[in-house]
């Protein structure tokens, strides 16, 4: 039960894109054509999903752990180190995926370098280590490792949710006479913001 | 002269959020008010003033292939040292700010300027597109900071107006994108009538 109201809770309350802002940048830049914002929110799922489990385990057993008897506290490393571990781990998803399933690979390999700098994937990472959630009234806690790897490829299907819906409206907007001043980058902002609108319905729910 | 070119086209022609578009996660998610965008936008340019300085020392040294994590390394260090700054001296913006601080690390805005101009050019030259870039980047959270809190919450840089309830949506999330929207079609129309003139 309690995954279930994670899932919802990621995928339409707090999603990542419209209330969070995270993922802005591949929001607008790859929103162009559903096609391929459906290869970059499939990759993002992948990557976001072994992201966290990684990230959660160096940041349990590593930089909190004791180490010969001694309590090593190095969690101010976490920046440094979590950034090297997501861009060692997108590469190493990439050479993996070319060698093992290079379909897959043809149809995500353009999106995977992109997603070591898209905020989303460090900031669910940082979030499930630093914050304190709590599902369906249930008291505030710390995510486990289940919990948290739920929670991040539930964010990144929420930005799936949000960019291909995004990439519907702009391949009709192609079609639209719009003012000159709007062209472009405005008039996505503003018909972002009205989707953002409407996902602020889902609020309450969980 | 060409030095101060370096400094005005950071805020002016290059710059980083309406002409560029560059960096936008921080730049919607921090503007809920004048004073929260201001510091997200020193923050920032304080962390693009080091890394510039720093890469473009290094440059010379660092590989080409593996340029990027170098960056990213270089960039990261200092965004935590900036993260402790502000946790000693401005903790009421560090903990309204959380968890963007950061995510600096991959504000396009800091690794586009190390790959596009600090690996390219000398140390002052650097610096000073460091400041550029940094205060256009500034003034531009710091305009969207402000209109967001004039409409929301009737008040700028937390003096308030009147205690009248503002349009609250414009503090929350749809009101950043609107707001931003909007700001840039001011800016294209501005500078539209500028090179028509």
């Amino acid at each position: 039960m309690e995954y279930i109201l994670i899932i919802i809770s990621a995928i339409f309350v707090n999603n990542v894109v419209l209330s969070q802002f995270l993922g802005i940048c591949p929001f607008f830049g790859v929103s162009k054509k559903i096609s391929t914002a459906l290869g970059m929110s499939l990759a993002l799922v992948l990557v976001m999903g072994l992201a966290t489990l990684v990230t959660y385990l160096i940041q349990n057993y590593v930089l909190k752990n004791t180490w010969f008897g001694a309590q090593m506290d190095i969690t101010f490393m976490q920046t440094i180190v979590f950034i090297l571990v997501i861009a060692a781990l997108v590469q190493m998803v990439e050479i993996i995926l070319k060698k093992i399933n290079p379909t897959l690979y043809q149809a995500l390999g353009i999106f995977l370098p992109l997603i070591t700098t898209n905020c989303a994937v460090l900031g669910a990472a940082l979030i499930v280590v630093q914050k304190e959630f709590s599902f369906g009234g249930g008291a505030p806690h710390m995510m486990n490792l289940g919990e948290s790897v739920v929670y991040s490829m539930a964010l990144a299907v929420g930005f799936g949710v949000a960019i291909i819906l995004f990439a519907g409206m702009r391949e009709q907007m192609e079609l639209n006479n719009v003012p000159k001043a709007l062209k472009g980058t405005p008039i996505a902002l503003i018909t972002a913001g009205l989707l953002a609108l409407a996902f602020m319905g889902f609020q309450g729910i969980v | 002269m060409s030095k101060i070119k370096y400094l005005i086209d950071g805020i002016v022609k290059n710059n980083p959020t309406f002409v560029l578009v560059l960096g936008m996660c921080p730049t919607l998610a921090t503007t809920t008010s004048a004073i929260n965008g201001m510091g997200m936008g020193f923050a920032t340019m304080a962390v693009l003033i080091c890394s510039n300085i720093v890469i473009s020392l290094l440059a010379p040294v660092i590989p080409n292939k593996v340029r990027i994590p170098c960056y990213i390394v270089v960039i990261a260090a200092f965004v935590t040292v900036v993260q402790f700054v502000m946790q000693a001296f401005t903790p009421s913006l560090y903990e309204t700010l959380g968890i963007f601080i950061p995510l600096i690390v991959v504000n396009c805005v800091v690794l586009g300027r190390a790959e596009a101009f600090a690996n390219k050019h000398n140390v002052i030259d650097s610096i000073l597109d460091g400041v550029g870039i940094g205060l256009g980047f500034t003034i531009a959270l710091t305009c969207i900071g402000l209109v967001r809190e004039l409409l929301g919450n009737l008040s700028a840089f937390d003096y308030k107006f009147s205690s009248a309830d503002g349009m609250l949506v414009f503090v929350l999330a749809p009101g950043a994108f609107i707001v931003l929207g909007y700001l840039m079609v001011l800016f294209n129309k501005l500078k539209d009538r500028k090179k028509r003139a």
